[in-house]
This record gives C-alpha cells, sequence and structure tokens, in this order.
C-alpha cells in the first residue's frame, strides 16, 4: 500500500501544474469538496464537482471527463462522465478492474439534447451538446435538459452510490435515494416521437448493478475500467488517449504498454468485425450481472467479455427460469435466427417481466438491437 | 453495504428539508396516478436505509405500488399485519423485473401480500438463513399466461424456511426453491399455478404440510442443465396434492411448459427423491410422474452440459394414498396410451415413469439398487412407457419395483424452533387414536 502512495503523491505534483495550466483564464471556483459518509449534502452543487457556470455545466479543476468505447444504453440519454481525485492520489492499473484511491468520486450526468415544445431528441451525436469552444468539457445548458447526476464515492470500506435528480429549472441537483420517474418525449430525426418513464434507480438499484460480485455485495464501477476507456478523447488540449491521459495527470499508475492494453470495441464502429462490436455490447449492457459471480449467475448465461464457452454464451441453451422473458423461444441463440432467439426478444422487450437488462431503460435501443440481430444471423449450425 | 446503510439515515433526514426547495412540480403526474407515492417512496427510504436488526412494518391497507422494492442489508425483517391486511399491489407497474428483490442474510418477511406483480412477487437471490412465513402472493385475474413467472422464488439460498404461504395463478411455479441448500417448505399453499410448488437444482429440501391443488403440476422436482449446482435429495411428504389438472399456461421455451396438466407430483432428472405419506388423489394425468430430462423434448448435445445426469435415480415412493388420477392424460401420446391400453373408461396408474435409465450404470442388465424406483404403496401401479424406444416396450409390471432404499434424513435449520401448536396437533392425534 505504501509504495502506491507514494507513486501516487508524486503524479499529484503533475496534476497540479497540468490543470493550472488550463484553467488559469477561468473564475476560481471552491476546490471540490470531498463529503463524509455521515455528512452527504442533499445538493450535487456542494461537491463542487460539476455546476452551471455562465451556462454551461461544467466540471471543476482536476474533474476529468472522460468516455467509453461501447457504453451502457440508458433510453438514448447522453451521459458526461468524469472522474476526481484527491491531489497526491492514484487508481492502480489493473487489467480488470483499477484499484481507486478512497475518495474518488466518478460522476455520471444523463441528459438529452433539447428539442422544441419540451421533447428531448435522439441522436447519436455529441457535437451540438458542448458550449462554444469547450467540446468534450462543458454542457451547454441552452441546448441540452438534465436529468439526474449520478456519483460514485469510494470510502475506505467500498463504493457509495449517491443518485441526484436535477430540478425541472436546471439549477440543482436533488439527492434522492429513492429515485424517480419522469415522463419523456423523445424525438427522432424522421420526427417520430416516442412517449416513455424516464426511470431514475433508487440507490438499492444502483448498487444491484454495480455489484459484478454479487455475493460479496461491494459495488464497483463499471465503466472507467482498462478495456472501456482505452480510446481517444477530445480533452481542450487535443485529441489524446484516455488512459495515457489519465496517467499523465496522475490519476493512473501502473499502466502497462498502451499496445498491450485491453479495449472493447466501439459498437457502433462498422468498421470493425461484427463479433468485436457484438461482444462489447453484450460486455457492458449485460456482463455486470450476466458473470460467474453476477447477480443472473442463476441463469447460467454469461455475456461477460472473457466468457469463450458458446452455450455459456447461449448458443442452443434453454432457459432455466425466464418466465414471460422465454418469448415463447425454445433457446437463448438459435444460431443464424435471431426470431428464435430468446436473447433478441428480451432485448427487443420493453415488458418490465420480460426484458434485459431489467433496470435502466424503457425503450429499445434500436441500433444495439439490430448489431444482436446481426450477430446471431451470422451464427453457423443448428440447436437441435 | 454498510457504509450504505449508514448514508441512508442521514440521507433521508437531509432530503427532509431539501425538497421544499425543490420545483419538481410537473414530475411523473402521468405515471404516479395510481399510485400510492408518499407510501412508495417511504417504503424505498425505509429498505434502502435499514440497519441490521430493523423492522421494516407495512401497514394494514392496500397499497399501490408502481416501481420494484428491493433489500439488501443483512439481519432485516418485513412484517406486515397479515397476508390479507397488508397488501403490496403492483397492478401498475412500470419498473423492475419483481415487486420484491433481496439478496441479504438473515431476512425475515411475514404476514403480507404481493400482489399482481409485472415478473416475480418474491425474489430473494443469494443470502443465508431466510424465512418466508404467512405470505400471500397472488395474480388476481386467474391463472394466465401475462402473469408474472415465480412467486415466491428463493434461489442461491442456504437454510431457507417458506411456510404458512400462499401462492396463486403464477405462470411458471407459485413456491419455487431453486440451486438452493437445507430447505423446508411446508404448511403452505399453492393454486391455480403452472407448478404449484418446486424444488429445483436444490441439495436437501423438506417439503411436507403443503396443499397443492388446481395446479398444472402439483409438486415438481427438477434438475435442470447449465447451472453452477446439479441437486438432490428430497423428501416430499403429509402433503395434499390433488386435482391439478389446470391446462398448462406456461411459456413456450420454458422447463414447465413442458409438464402435462393433470400431473400430481412429478419428478424430473432428479435423485434421491422420496415420496411418501402424502394424499395423492384425481390428478388426471398421473398422480406422479418421473422422467428424464430426455422426455422433456429439449436434450440434446448442444443444449446441455457434458456432466449433466439426465435420469432420476434412487426415486422411493411409499405408504402415499392415491384415489382417483389417470383417467384423462394430457398430451397425444399419453392419450393414446391410456386409450390402447386401459380402455375408454380406464385410467393410467398412479405412477407414470418414462422408464429412461442410464446404460452405462447397467450390471448384469439390471440398476444397482440404490439407483432403482422403488415403490411399496398397497396396490398402487406403475406404467413404464419405454420412451427410448419409442413406446416399443410399454409394461405395468410392479415386480422391478417392489424394493427399498434407504431413507433420507430429515432437515434442520438452527434456526427453526419447533412450534407449539404441531406438539398439540400430535397430542390430539394421540387423543383421536385412542377414541378410535
Amino acid at each position: 500500500m505504501r509504495s502506491w502512495l507514494l507513486r501516487g503523491s508524486l503524479a499529484g505534483l503533475v496534476l497540479t501544474v497540468v490543470l493550472s495550466g488550463v484553467s488559469g483564464c477561468e473564475k476560481p471556483r471552491p476546490q471540490v469538496a470531498l463529503f463524509g459518509i455521515d455528512a452527504i449534502p442533499a445538493r450535487l452543487s456542494e461537491w463542487h464537482l460539476i455546476e452551471v457556470v455562465d451556462g454551461a455545466l461544467t466540471p471543476n479543476t482536476g474533474v476529468v471527463p472522460y468516455d467509453l468505447n461501447t457504453g451502457l444504453f440508458t433510453d438514448y440519454a447522453h451521459k458526461l462522465r468524469t472522474v476526481w481525485m484527491p491531489v497526491g492520489t492514484s487508481a492502480i492499473y489493473g487489467e480488470e478492474q483499477f484499484e481507486y484511491p478512497v475518495g474518488t468520486i466518478l460522476s455520471k450526468t444523463f441528459y438529452y439534447p433539447k428539442g422544441d415544445d419540451g421533447t428531448v431528441l435522439r441522436t447519436d451525436s455529441f457535437a451540438d451538446d458542448y458550449a462554444p469552444g469547450r467540446a468534450g468539457e462543458a454542457l451547454d445548458m441552452a441546448r441540452v435538459r438534465l436529468m439526474e447526476t449520478r456519483l460514485l464515492v469510494r470510502r475506505e470500506d467500498g463504493w457509495q452510490a449517491l443518485p441526484y435528480v436535477w430540478n425541472q429549472a436546471q439549477t440543482e441537483a436533488v439527492l434522492e435515494i429513492a429515485g424517480d420517474v419522469s415522463r419523456l418525449h423523445l424525438k427522432a430525426a424522421e420526427g417520430d416521437i416516442s412517449e416513455f418513464n424516464y426511470v431514475v434507480p433508487d440507490a438499492n438499484q444502483c448498487a444491484g448493478c454495480h455489484a459484478d460480485n454479487f455475493t460479496g455485495r461491494e459495488i464497483s464501477p463499471l465503466g472507467p475500467r482498462a478495456r472501456h476507456l482505452n480510446k481517444q478523447y477530445t480533452y481542450r488540449h487535443g485529441s489524446e488517449n484516455q488512459l495515457v491521459y489519465w496517467q499523465k495527470i496522475g490519476y493512473l499508475s501502473g499502466l502497462p504498454e498502451l499496445d498491450s492494453l485491453p479495449g472493447l470495441a466501439s459498437f457502433s464502429n462498422m468498421d470493425l468485425p461484427l463479433e468485436a462490436r457484438a461482444r462489447a455490447y453484450l460486455d457492458i449492457n449485460c456482463g455486470h450481472c450476466h458473470n460467474p459471480a453476477g447477480a443472473a449467475d442463476t441463469s447460467g448465461l454469461m455475456l461477460n467479455h472473457s466468457e469463450t464457452d458458446w452455450r455459456r454464451l447461449g448458443l442452443c441453451k434453454p432457459p432455466v427460469a425466464a418466465g414471460t422473458g422465454s418469448g415463447e423461444r425454445l433457446f437463448a441463440i438459435v444460431p443464424g435466427e435471431p426470431d428464435s432467439s430468446i436473447l433478441n426478444f428480451r432485448v427487443e422487450s420493453v415488458d418490465p417481466g420480460a426484458m434485459m437488462p431489467e433496470l435502466g431503460r424503457s425503450l429499445v435501443h434500436e441500433e444495439g438491437a439490430e448489431l444482436l440481430r446481426q450477430w446471431v444471423a451470422a451464427m453457423q449450425g443448428t440447436c437441435l | 453495504m454498510k457504509t450504505l446503510s449508514r448514508m441512508g439515515v442521514i440521507l433521508v433526514m437531509v432530503f427532509a428539508s431539501a425538497c421544499s426547495q425543490d420545483d419538481k412540480t410537473d414530475r411523473a403526474n402521468v405515471v404516479d396516478a395510481a399510485v400510492d407515492s408518499d407510501f412508495q417512496k417511504q417504503l424505498l427510504r425505509q429498505l434502502i436505509s435499514a440497519k441490521p436488526g430493523d423492522v421494516v412494518q407495512i401497514p394494514e391497507g392496500k397499497f399501490q405500488l408502481n416501481r420494484s422494492l428491493s433489500l439488501n442489508i443483512d439481519g432485516v425483517t418485513i412484517r406486515g399485519a397479515g397476508m390479507d391486511k397488508s397488501i403490496l399491489s403492483f397492478k401498475n407497474q412500470i419498473q423492475g423485473a419483481e415487486g420484491l428483490l433481496v439478496n441479504a442474510s438473515n431476512f425475515t418477511i411475514e404476514n403480507l401480500a404481493i400482489e399482481d406483480t409485472i415478473g416475480d412477487a418474491l425474489k430473494v437471490n443469494e443470502g443465508e438463513n431466510i424465512v418466508i412465513r404467512n405470505i400471500r402472493v397472488e395474480w388476481t385475474n386467474g391463472p394466465a399466461t401475462e402473469n408474472g413467472a415465480y412467486g415466491i422464488y428463493p434461489v442461491q439460498t442456504k437454510n431457507t424456511l417458506v411456510e404458512g404461504s400462499v401462492a396463486i395463478g403464477a405462470s411458471d411455479a407459485g413456491i419455487y426453491v431453486g440451486q438452493s441448500r437445507n430447505v423446508i417448505v411446508r404448511n403452505n399453499r399453492a393454486e391455480f399455478n403452472v407448478a404449484g410448488i418446486e424444488i429445483e437444482n436444490t441439495i436437501g429440501a423438506d417439503v411436507y404440510g403443503n396443499e397443492a391443488t388446481n395446479n398444472t403440476g402439483g409438486v415438481l422436482v427438477f434438475n435442470m442443465p447449465n447451472l453452477p449446482q446439479p441437486g438432490h435429495s428430497t423428501r416430499i411428504y403429509n402433503n395434499k396434492i390433488f386435482k391439478n389438472n389446470t391446462e398448462n399456461f406456461g411459456h413456450e421455451g420454458t422447463p414447465v411448459a413442458a409438464v402435462p396438466a393433470g400431473s400430481g407430483v412429478v419428478i424430473n432428472s432428479n435423485d434421491n427423491v422420496e415420496i411418501f405419506d402424502n394424499e395423492i388423489a384425481d390428478n388426471n394425468t398421473a398422480n406422479i410422474v418421473v422422467s428424464s430430462y430426455f422426455t422433456a423434448g429439449y436434450y440434446s448435445d448442444k443444449s446441455t452440459q457434458k456432466d449433466f445426469d439426465p435420469y432420476p435415480e434412487g426415486i422411493y415412493i411409499y405408504n402415499n394414498r392415491f384415489a382417483g388420477g389417470g383417467t384423462s392424460p394430457d398430451h397425444l401420446e399419453l392419450k393414446a396410451l391410456k386409450l390402447t391400453k386401459f380402455g375408454l373408461n380406464g385410467s393410467l396408474p398412479d405412477v407414470l415413469w418414462d422408464g429412461v435409465i442410464n446404460p452405462e450404470k447397467l450390471i448384469n442388465g439390471k440398476l444397482p439398487g440404490d439407483l432403482r424406483l422403488c415403490m411399496d404403496n398397497g396396490d398402487a401401479g406403475i406404467i413404464n412407457v419405454d420412451f427410448s424406444n419409442g413406446y416399443k416396450n410399454i409394461s405395468t409390471d410392479i415386480a422391478p419395483h417392489k424394493c427399498h432404499l434407504n431413507k433420507l434424513p430429515q432437515i434442520t435449520l438452527d434456526f427453526d424452533q419447533p412450534e407449539t401448536e404441531q406438539e398439540e396437533d400430535d397430542h390430539l392425534a394421540v387423543l383421536e387414536g385412542t377414541n378410535a
């Protein structure tokens, strides 16, 4: 433990230098406040992590935005993810999971690009979300509707999940451990409007998904891991690999050579192999429960990135306790036949008793569902 | 989780002072119209903020909820005022795959009802020392395919007691214990489910004092492939299992969808199962069905893990009181079988066996004694339909089944004290005996 603390504090020096360089032209802001476990503020702004400043939702000094190769689908919401660590501390690289220092705060703000008449927009493009000249960093409040900001705070004895819900006036997000529901009208590019319930999970539900070891129940971050983070990000100073940048600012130590790092595919990058895109999608959307230690190991279906047994991945696997979720189909995956495969049925369902994932969406992710159709359609063989 | 629980208590207090200034007037008006929002929010907060030793009380009344509840703190009790007095109704549920999801040890839930959930009613996923007592889970519109799958559903648990409960209308199993160890299911009632009570991939279960009626199958003991734990050793005794003739309304593809309507007890691919001292009557296909995974129709080398054992072995059926049954079997093959073998007014014998045995285990053409299907029930008969050979050598010869097996040990749970009521019952039984 001592050695990483030392490395961390050395790296912290670098951090201070780098960040003071980029934030010199802004008004001074109070520093990020790390509240104790017994003094959680009711208002997000009190953390001084990300706040509305001059009409833009802006990360504070040392609060670093990041992105994932393939992210979890949440009803087409856009997400601004950030990481902050106390000065002088650093995460230690691990291929499966980093060891984040006590005091780390991860934030994820769910928002939509604003449409007319109170609608929100369904678009894959993030280009219009940001304040002028601040791509990848600050969200333009005139262009976005903020829904919720979830914090994960690393405590001595584990991670703490804190859901904050943004008010209608978009001036503040308030802690809501019981979660929330709001009715949204989502407008697609063609003008079609889907009306749906946007559901903010309660604190237990946060923990349910984030405990990828369900028995231990300890929760952990799902996105910020090497295989998801290993990609370029558009920082203010230019584009750079996220892991390299984290190392440079002292947020990450023990990083192996860049070309030896794991990296999952972007599910929407058509230049990449179908198999890699589908497995990346399944890993981030399903693998937190469908892994050998996860909540869904009761099903015998494993969709985590490292699974190699095709039957455990669902090929010709009969359901166990799928109930309504079987969709009157006999196997999780019937090669070549997405219309006969339970996996496709469940990701294409919005019935809470049948759909997968069970939480976090009220709409079908059409692009993701289409990818999984292509994946299953391309498989060879038969089940019987 | 200690973290979250400690945090929760503080949060509830903090939140109370914050929300008055919050502008959220138009939030969720539509979806909350048919929901007791305040009650739901308060209950969610109580469950999230619970500390070990807490009792979360559910008051009398019928409360409409539209989101799943969950508990993941050890040592908590959820207690209502009675299964017909404290009712959590999920008729308008918009989120979550179950009514209440629990991942906790030393957990007790008692004296309340969970109705009309969109998925499972009560799921306990992992945990030790679980008590589920006097709970009613029900789909109030009666049996229907669109009902949720499981009523009371502990899975991957250790030391579990389900007692005094009622399960009605599940489109899979009313009471389903899966992949667990050391289980007692007693004095419950299961009605109008596809499977009344199901023990699956579980090691060591005692199922007694229950009533299973009007289900598609009354009591099921199954082993399914591709799961972390194969099961064995279940005792089914002193139950009343009758008239389980409800048409199968399970979802095609699910294991229970293959269960013929009119099945009293079904053993599938499970070993060391003892069925004794039950009243089993008027189940139209057969009072007891013993079958292998092959007859369920899903088996293929591709779909089944290599080390899966699909053969039911060490099945001991004795001292049961059979009546009626077998008069109108489900599934075409069985209808034809009954007609040709027993005539229009005849009936299948009390025990229907698919006759599939593991050829690799035969010694001189016979199964070793401890792997056999043994019967001792007065004049109750058996039919071996010889499934492996396409029903060629159908036999009703009871002689190969006149044998005895070693009895299984009783299941005990450390937290389970003998009830005085039971002692009184025994006392009464003795008195009645002397009067007679």
